[in-house]
């Protein structure tokens, strides 16, 4: 079985087709790229897996389940979680509070659970502080722990929304545009860290990137879009090559 | 010991305000500015559950201290007094003792129920809009009650007294003194640890971002409807303090000013900090008490000191943050969890 499934997802603005027909099918454990120009609908795409938008038409199967219908939170529960292009912290939390709040939805005690502080909601708060630790530990955050997401540098606040993200358990991360407004001793760092993150957990990691480096290093399989079709997919060295994606992205020789 | 120095402190300050009640060396008009103090704390900390920790703006908070003051003074006055329309009680009076504080508890019930009315809304609409959608229903439910005939309508509604008198027959002690002091600590301890705990912080990520919040695996729709239902349940619990401390309500003292009221003390006192809720309920209590010879000017100058308020120290007496983290050394004194 499949880990996700896209098949012909099409999304409609009114009369804009942000995508159109939009096969997808990984396996589990893949790296894989998704480029286009500017507007051609990738974070549109990303949208529409996470649960945010429904799609218009066609389907969306996330282990063997139907997700349309889903809202983003049952979504994200199933294991699917994802970073923004622009960084979306919780800003007057502390990166701890942060990364706990992402497991919202494993918390296993209940809003009479709080008010009691029962033993369910002290395993409960015990559980998550543990996992936060460790998720922190294991993204070499624990210094930052109870520092504000603002007062870090935009490179360290990029690496806690990963882990915010990595701490909701995923099985699909989606990471939208990592590399975006980072220097490149950061971007060298995000790499190191993206390779990482695939490497040591059971994770299947699909991201959109602008720049070139990141995704020519990091992604196994490739898949360009322009105005919402696919223009072409294959390992790197196609996508490098091939005249459709040049032409999408410089324009042809005509002018 | 010495960790517990302000709480025993505060038990003892309670203590000590009941035992002068008790024995007359504070008249009733004093009485009944600490009884309104206590009531303004549960309604400026409820209020701010909403309007600080999720960042919505609800300006009909008195709405839901309405319906609790209806419904705990209709449970009370069937039940323990004689009534013109509802006639005998239906429990002997002496009993009213035992049943006061669970009449208090089922109009904040009732009250939380009817918060479903602002939170179902909630779900697709936020900010100045959800906050017309607060006013309206400040408007619905009063003007309800004024059309309904049987608790009064806009004549209001009365007979509470002889439910408290019934409970001095049996002991003599200042009941309504007491229930509202129980009443205020009940409020800040829920408040207290349902924003501590990382269930409760959901509704602040809701507050500072509430896409993130929802991709990041908080159910928005559920914490949107438990943070309304908690604010407004508590401010029915106020309502039924209140209605039990005058002896009479009336629709229209449950209008947009006193919703008003509500959000002045909010922002007075910070949004997101419960302390400065508390703190915010005393002083503006003690405020409009001390401005009273002044009469109708008072309503000049205490918007006055908003205005200057929000010109240089917008995020109030205490922003966002908690006494404990304004004074360090506090904390030393105080376990409060």
């Amino acid at each position: 079985m499949s880990l996700i499934n896209i098949d012909e997802m099409t999304q409609r603005f009114g009369g804009l087709q942000a995508v159109s027909k939009f096969d997808m099918e990984l396996q589990g454990g893949e790296l894989v790229g998704l480029i286009g120009p500017n507007g051609a609908g990738k974070t549109t795409i990303f949208n529409l897996v996470s649960g945010f938008y429904q799609p218009s038409e066609g389907s969306i199967t996330f282990a063997g389940k139907d997700t349309r219908g889903l809202k983003p939170h049952q979504v994200t529960a199933m294991g699917v979680a994802r970073t923004f292009q622009n960084i979306r912290l919780w800003h007057d939390m502390s990166v701890l509070d942060n990364i706990r709040i992402a497991q919202h939805y494993r918390l296993g005690y209940s809003v009479f659970d709080s008010f009691l502080r029962t033993k369910r909601y002290r395993k409960g708060e015990e559980r998550i502080d543990s996992i936060a630790w460790e998720m922190l530990e294991a993204m070499d955050l624990k210094e930052f722990a109870h520092e504000l997401p603002s007062n870090l540098p935009y490179g360290l606040q990029r690496r806690v929304e990963i882990a915010r993200a990595m701490s909701t358990k995923p099985k699909l991360l989606l990471l939208d545009e990592p590399a975006a407004g980072l220097n490149s001793a950061d971007v060298e760092g995000l790499i190191t860290l993206v390779r990482w993150i695939h490497d040591n957990f059971d994770i299947t990691i699909w991201m959109i990137e602008h720049q070139m480096k990141v995704v020519m290093s990091l992604c196994q399989y490739i898949k360009c879009i322009d105005f919402g079709a696919t223009i072409a997919e294959g390992t790197p060295e196609q996508i490098q090559n091939d005249p459709t994606v040049i032409k999408a992205y410089l324009g042809d020789d005509n002018i | 010991m010495q960790k517990y120095a302000i709480n025993i402190a505060f038990f003892v300050g309670c203590l000590l305000i009941v035992l002068a009640a008790q024995f007359g060396m504070v008249d009733l008009y004093v009485q009944s500015v600490i009884m309104f103090m206590g009531i303004n704390i549960i309604l400026s900390s409820s209020l701010n559950i909403v309007n600080g920790y999720m960042g919505e703006f609800s300006c009909g908070h008195a709405a839901f201290m309405c319906v609790g003051a209806y419904v705990s003074s209709v449970v009370t006055v069937v039940l323990f007094a004689q009534n013109k329309i509802f006639g005998a009680p239906i429990l002997p009076p002496d009993m009213a003792v035992l049943f006061m504080p669970l009449a208090i508890l089922i109009g904040g019930l009732v009250s939380a129920v009817v918060g479903i009315l602002v939170a179902v809304p909630s779900f697709k609409t936020r900010g100045d809009y959800l906050a017309i959608i607060t006013i309206a229903v400040n408007y619905m439910v009063i003007s309800g009650i004024e059309n309904l005939e049987i608790i009064g309508g806009s004549r209001g509604f009365m007979g509470m007294k002889q439910v408290v008198y019934a409970m001095s027959d049996v002991v003599n002690i200042p009941w309504m003194m007491i229930w509202t002091i129980l009443g205020t600590v009940f409020t800040i301890w829920i408040i207290r640890r349902f924003v501590s705990s990382t269930y409760g912080k959901g509704i602040s990520a809701i507050c500072q971002d509430e896409i993130a919040a929802e991709i990041m695996s908080v159910n928005t729709n559920k914490m949107k409807l438990v943070a309304f239902m908690l604010s407004s349940g508590l401010a029915g619990i106020a309502g039924g303090l209140f209605a039990h401390v005058i002896g009479y309500v009336n629709p229209q003292s449950f209008n947009i000013l006193k919703s008003t009221e509500c959000l002045v003390m909010v922002y007075l006192g910070g949004m997101g900090s419960l302390s400065g809720s508390v703190l915010s309920a005393v002083l503006f209590t003690l405020l409009l008490e001390a401005l009273r010879p002044l009469q109708i000017v008072k309503w000049v100058i205490i918007p006055l000191i908003l205005v200057l308020l929000m010109q240089f120290r917008p995020e109030g007496i205490l922003g966002n943050k908690e006494l404990g983290d304004v004074f360090p050394r506090l904390k030393r004194y105080c376990r409060f969890k």
